[in-house]
């Protein structure tokens, strides 16, 4: 695949915005944004609906006008008054904004065909594309009578084809189902790291956003909440938000005298090691952290459903009424509903949140 | 068994409204044919009449037809891009400009036609010219081409369509020639097929509009019936006939053939 893809590899360029600002009606979409995106790097914008995820890859392709002047620059250079049509950005929709009234290889070639490219020439190049998102059979074929996996690699070559400087896609994969979501998710991965472009990739599923970004930045309400690797993002959360919308996080209140957290719980003993000096605390950690154990600072809880995962499963099991935790444990142990289990964290994967006023 | 019987019932009916709607149009081409419509068949038939009005009136079955064509050409012209500019603009502007383009058709043709001989009767050249006929029939049939092009825009996302070939590096002028136009063909089909059909029957405002030198069909064939005898007046619906049928049913198969250019 690589020998494939060398024809075509190029750096993209870099991206940097400067407070770039959006305004719909009054309303502030996109919080005064700073991002520095290197040649090359995949960058995720992962968030809930109505964050701003699109916006801001809109303001990035031109299809939305930033606030004021001089807020995005590729390589150094500003684009903000160039119309999309002029900044040679690789687009991909969500709804893939295939054209119907084009063939599978005419949609690829379209882009050339607009850079007046001859016919030759381009087709050519539309084969090495189709090839490489194994539609070589499909060339032919009119949009409509495609599958959706199909369609969505059509509008991968295509935005490819006209060799963007940055790519930029838009859920890209959020109308396939879930099996294909995952192999395509696999294969757009790779084909990007190939190719070595600027892309910046709108997801707001976690695991899409793990697999695919060298970083990841997480918004929330119009801002950049956290920004970093997505090892980073997932251990090292920068604040609740992040912390729950990245996997599953248990949260644990109460306060710390001795380096021990004491939680006002009704199964007594709910206690847990964290270090530190006496404090008022928020505690939180993954479910898979967590470990069985007899001794002193443990927590204390009460079983109340078990999922098998295979190598693991997962325990829900409650420190008092309403209040729930999930550990992640090895599936060979047997728990029985309404048991009580008791376990502890491994502190140094344990995260401490400044409890709020 | 009743299924049945209220299918008989139903092919009875469709088969007794299109006998009443047929009937008097063959009883025409029948009167134009025969030597004597008052003596019946035993006076025999004949192309006389056929002939007579040909000499008589050819010249305004060309005029509809060029007429038409005109209207047709200037409907596309302003008509399509139109619709698309307002679709785009949206909003409560739009709206209104497109109760403003529909007004014309609600107006008596009668009082259009006044309107626009009080506006521009001064311009005797343009007056006079065939083109005075072509304004009145656009004013008259640009609703129905905007109307049918609207319809089909608001059926596919045509901003994303657009988007996306901005996307690859096209202009807006060559996106709307490459991915808006291909996509709201039908629209346009239907919008001429209309626009062709209305002109070339229109009287009402033809009438008001036209000059000696500016007669079309259905305004001779008003004269005929008001001045020559029946059979004459009956031939000329017979030339109506013979010149509208085909010229439909060639667009129809010509928007087929497009069609399936396209689809297949
Ligand atoms: N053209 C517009 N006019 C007015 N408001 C807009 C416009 N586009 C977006 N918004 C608003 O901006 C906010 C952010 O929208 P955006 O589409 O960027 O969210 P998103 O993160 O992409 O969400 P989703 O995951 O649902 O696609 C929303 O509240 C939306 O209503
Ligand atoms: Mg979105």
């Amino acid at each position: 695949m690589n020998a494939r893809a060398e024809a075509f590899t190029r750096c993209g360029s870099a991206i940097t915005t400067n407070a770039l600002t959006k305004t719909f009606h009054g309303h502030t979409v996109l919080q005064p944004t700073h991002l520095e995106i290197a040649s090359g790097e995949i960058l995720v914008l992962l968030g809930p609906s109505g964050c701003g995820k699109t916006t801001l890859l809109r303001l990035i392709a031109g299809l939305e006008q930033p606030d004021g002047p001089n807020m995005i620059r590729f390589d150094g250079e500003d684009v903000s008054a160039l119309p999309i049509e002029k900044r040679n950005v690789g687009m991909v929709f969500q709804s893939y904004a295939l054209f119907p009234n084009m063939t599978v290889a005419e949609n690829v070639g379209y882009g050339l065909k607009v850079k007046g490219i001859r016919r030759k020439q381009r087709e050519s190049e539309t084969k090495r594309l189709l090839a490489l998102v194994g539609l070589e059979d499909y060339a032919d074929r009119r949009i409509t009578t495609v599958s959706g996996g199909q369609r969505q690699r059509t509008a991968l070559a295509r935005a490819l084809a006209i060799k963007p400087r940055v790519l930029l896609l838009d859920e890209p994969l959020a109308a396939l189902d879930a099996v294909l979501r995952e192999r395509l998710r696999v294969e757009i991965g790779l084909l990007l790291r190939e190719f070595g472009i600027t892309a910046v990739y709108v997801t707001h599923d976690q695991a899409e956003a793990m697999a695919i970004g060298d970083r990841i930045a997480v918004m929330q309400r119009g801002r950049i909440e956290q920004i970093g690797a997505p090892k980073a993002i997932y251990h090292r959360p920068a604040n609740d938000f992040v912390a729950d919308f990245v996997g599953t996080m248990n949260r644990l209140e109460g306060r710390v005298s001795d380096g021990i957290l004491a939680v006002d719980a009704e199964h007594t003993q709910a206690r847990l090691r964290v270090g530190g000096g006496d404090r008022s605390a928020v505690v939180c950690f993954r479910p898979e952290v967590a470990r069985l154990t007899a001794g002193p600072g443990a927590i204390r809880a009460r079983v109340i459903a078990t999922t098998f995962f295979g190598a693991t499963q997962r325990l829900v099991a409650e420190v008092a009424p309403g209040r729930q935790l999930q550990l992640d444990l090895a599936s060979s142990l047997h728990f029985a509903p309404g048991q009580i289990v008791a376990f502890d964290a491994d502190p140094q994967a344990i995260i401490e949140f400044e409890k709020d006023a | 068994m009743g299924l049945r019987w209220t299918t008989l019932a139903g092919f009875a009916i469709t088969a007794l409204i299109a006998l009443f709607l047929v009937v008097p149009v063959l009883l025409s081409v029948y009167a134009g044919l025969s030597v004597n419509y008052a003596r019946g068949i035993s006076a025999g038939f004949t192309l006389d009449w056929v002939r007579q009005v040909w000499s008589l009136y050819s010249d305004t079955v060309w005029r509809s037809l060029i007429v038409a064509l005109m209207t047709l050409a200037l409907t596309l012209l302003i008509g399509v891009p139109g619709a698309y500019a307002l679709v785009r603009r949206g909003g409560r502007f739009a709206r209104i400009v497109e109760e403003l383009v529909t007004l014309p058709v609600a107006i008596p043709g009668l009082a259009l036609a006044l309107a626009l001989i009080l506006a521009y009767g001064g311009f005797g050249a343009f007056r006079q010219s065939t083109l005075f006929v072509v304004v009145g029939h656009v004013l008259f049939t640009l609703p129905f081409m905007m109307r049918a092009v609207i319809a089909i825009l608001e059926t596919i996302d045509w901003r994303t369509l657009d988007e996306g070939a901005a996307s690859l590096g096209s202009p807006a002028w060559l996106r709307f020639f490459d991915v808006i136009l291909p996509n709201v063909r039908p629209g346009i089909v239907a919008g001429a097929l209309t626009v062709v059909t209305l002109s070339i029957g229109e009287f009402n405002l033809t009438w008001m509009l036209h000059t000696p030198m500016t007669k079309t069909l259905p305004v001779g064939l008003a004269d005929a019936y008001a001045s020559m005898r029946l059979e004459v007046a009956s031939a000329y619906t017979l030339v109506f006939l013979i010149m509208v049928i085909p010229l439909l049913i060639g667009l129809q198969l010509a928007a087929d053939l497009t069609e399936k250019r396209t689809k297949s």
